[in-house]
């Protein structure tokens, strides 16, 4: 059991816990945090599940595929330490960590 | 002769880009027309024009499997695409089709195949055309919805701003007011046809926005993607005179080549670029020249408005047609307004305007039993994803508080993920905040009248009758 925090784009803060397995989307959804859309389902074919994961914890996020870069780079609020919510498989590891949701999802 | 006639679409394409400077372009296009001309009387027509006629569609259970044609344009106006497609997905979830006008076709029935041919772009290209069958000849304009990356991710890139989410929030009060107005310009008194007094309207005013287009021409968006999107040829739609759709494109040539130099010429004078598409494209190191390559230019200017008319129109339709099949779920909106945002996702769901896309297999693959052959054309039906029963719980039903609605594969997956999704959503929202104000119902009056295409799933008539606010009877 874990903790994660989302930061909306207008600086709201909601907390949520998770087991180690679930996806950062799954979580998401799961406490109907707003901001997250997750259209397709976690199939890395949307979009629309786009997290900004904060500076020191982004190397523990593991790394992008070649799908989900592709669909990052349309997205235009895209950073350096972007990932798609869906694509990030959370770990014991990742307890504590802080992620920032961007104005728009795609 | 395909290999002959690729080499001469090539050829074109490559002479007309060169001649760009020189020859207007609008004047390339009359002359290809002639060209075409003379090529098919010197080898042929590549595949005749078909004219389609209506006649009564059988029940689908008549039918053996492989006689099974969803490629028919009567299809969905004769109300039989829902149990053609539920036989597929439930007894040939991946079906050829051998001797369709449009020549040999696979489909994909079933949302999970779908969404994997969508997601494959290494395996399945989107190239040469989305559409089933051919556009008329010599006019295989180049849009980056039928572009593999790289090109594809280039050409997007350099668009995407116009409809990007920060621009539309800049929009949202123009839309708006627009909507007020036109809502507020209809006939209280007598039944109308919703479709050109509201959802062809609107549609033509965004696009005119979008494009920075003479506000007052901008019936001619509407009229040129009519036509081009309604190609018998390639949806099986009404339009069979290709002489027609030459002298479309050419004017369309002109007025955009004209307003690509207007622009240029006032950002020369020093002013600021604005926010419509031109603008944009004049802003990208990328796309900077663009009006050297001509078949590009018209064409990602048309993919904006085809991809923005039909599309949008035929949701605004469509919701008061289903408000209408589903009464319970109109008064289930009026005491919850705040489900108007999930409710434009189930009417974009329910209503799938674009029926399908179209994909060409880049090698050997096999799905849901079959080899489909490198070289084939597989068609992902969107319509029928969205009514699969083994992903949406009754999924013929009009549900506006349905859980998972956004989920729908209306505005497709991967890579080509429709660009204009948030835009249409805004417009949808909008349009119905605004009914909300105004109308206690809207009625259908009349059975709707259906478009002829096996791609554009829409309506060409919606007879309604308005109650306004405080003025229901009893
Ligand atoms: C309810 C309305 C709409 C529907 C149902 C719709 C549907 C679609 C679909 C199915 C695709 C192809 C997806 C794929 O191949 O996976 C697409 C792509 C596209 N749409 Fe839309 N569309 C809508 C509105 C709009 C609007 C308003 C615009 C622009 C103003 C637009 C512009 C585009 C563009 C440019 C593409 C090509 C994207 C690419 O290839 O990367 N669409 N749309
Ligand atoms: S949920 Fe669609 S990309 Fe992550």
């Amino acid at each position: 059991m874990g903790k994660i925090t989302f930061i909306e784009n207008d600086q709201t803060v909601h907390v949520a816990e998770f087991e180690a397995g679930s996806s950062v989307r799954q979580i998401a959804v799961d406490n109907a945090i707003p901001g997250i859309d997750g259209d397709c389902g976690g199939e890395c074919a949307c979009g629309t599940c786009h997290v900004i994961v904060s500076e020191g914890w982004f190397s523990k996020t593991g790394t992008l595929g070649g799908e989900e870069e592709q669909m990052l780079s349309m997205t235009p609020e895209r950073t350096s330490t972007s990932r798609l919510g869906c694509q990030v498989v959370l770990t014991d590891e990742m307890d504590g960590m802080t992620v920032h949701l961007p104005e728009f999802q795609m | 002769m395909p290999t002959l006639s690729r080499t001469f679409d090539d050829i074109q394409s490559r002479l007309i880009n060169a001649t760009s400077r020189v020859v207007p372009m609008h004047r390339q296009i009359q002359g290809l027309k002639f060209l075409i001309g003379g090529k098919k009387k010197a080898f042929g027509p590549r595949r005749p024009m078909p004219e389609f006629v209506e006649k009564p569609i059988p029940d689908v259970n008549t039918l053996a499997l492989e006689d099974i044609d969803v490629s028919n344009p009567f299809l969905y106006r004769q109300g039989q695409w829902r149990p053609y497609f539920k036989r597929l997905r439930d007894e040939a979830p991946v079906h050829y089709q051998k001797n369709s006008p449009f020549g040999p076709f696979w489909s994909v029935t079933r949302f999970e195949d779908i969404m994997f041919v969508d997601k494959s772009h290494d395996l399945f290209s989107a190239e040469p055309q989305i559409i089933l069958g051919d556009p008329p000849e010599g006019l295989s304009v180049e849009m980056f919805i039928a572009m593999d990356p790289p090109k594809h991710d280039v050409q997007r890139s350099s668009v995407q701003g116009v409809v990007a989410p920060k621009n539309l929030k800049e929009m949202e009060g123009l839309i708006r007011s627009r909507t007020g107005e036109v809502l507020d310009s209809l006939p209280q008194d007598k039944p109308f046809n919703w479709v050109p007094a509201v959802s062809k309207e609107l549609t033509g005013r965004m696009l005119a926005t979008l494009l920075d287009f003479p506000y007052e021409e901008r019936h001619k968006l509407v009229e040129w993607s009519d036509r081009m999107a309604g190609a018998a040829s390639a949806t099986g739609g009404e339009f069979a005179d290709e002489e027609a759709m030459f002298d479309d494109a050419a004017d369309m040539a002109w007025s955009f080549s004209k307003l690509w130099r207007d622009k240029e010429a006032r950002r020369a004078a020093g002013e600021e670029p604005g926010f419509d598409l031109i603008s944009l494209l004049q802003s990208n190191d990328e796309t900077k020249d663009l009006i050297d390559r001509p078949m590009e230019f018209i064409g990602n200017l048309t993919l904006l408005i085809v991809g923005g008319n039909d599309t949008t129109r035929n949701s605004m339709s469509g919701g008061l047609v289903a408000m209408n099949e589903f009464p319970e779920e109109f008064k289930k909106l009026k005491a919850n307004p705040e489900l108007i945002p999930n409710m434009v996702s189930e009417i974009i769901r329910w209503q799938t305007p674009l029926a399908y896309m179209r994909r060409i297999a880049k090698q050997d693959v096999e799905l849901g039993g079959q080899t489909i052959k490198k070289g084939d054309r597989v068609v992902m039906w969107y319509a029928s994803g969205n009514r699969d029963e083994r992903k949406f719980d009754n999924p013929d039903q009009f549900i506006i508080d349905r859980k998972d609605a956004r989920n729908h594969m209306s505005f497709g997956y991967g890579i080509h993920r429709c660009m204009g999704n948030r835009l249409a959503e805004l417009q949808l929202r909008v349009l119905w905040e605004e009914i909300l104000k105004r109308f206690d119902n809207i009625e259908v009056v009349e059975e709707p009248k259906r478009v002829q295409s096996n791609f554009v799933r829409g309506y060409s008539e919606v007879m309604v009758k308005l109650t306004p606010k405080g003025k229901e009877a009893g």
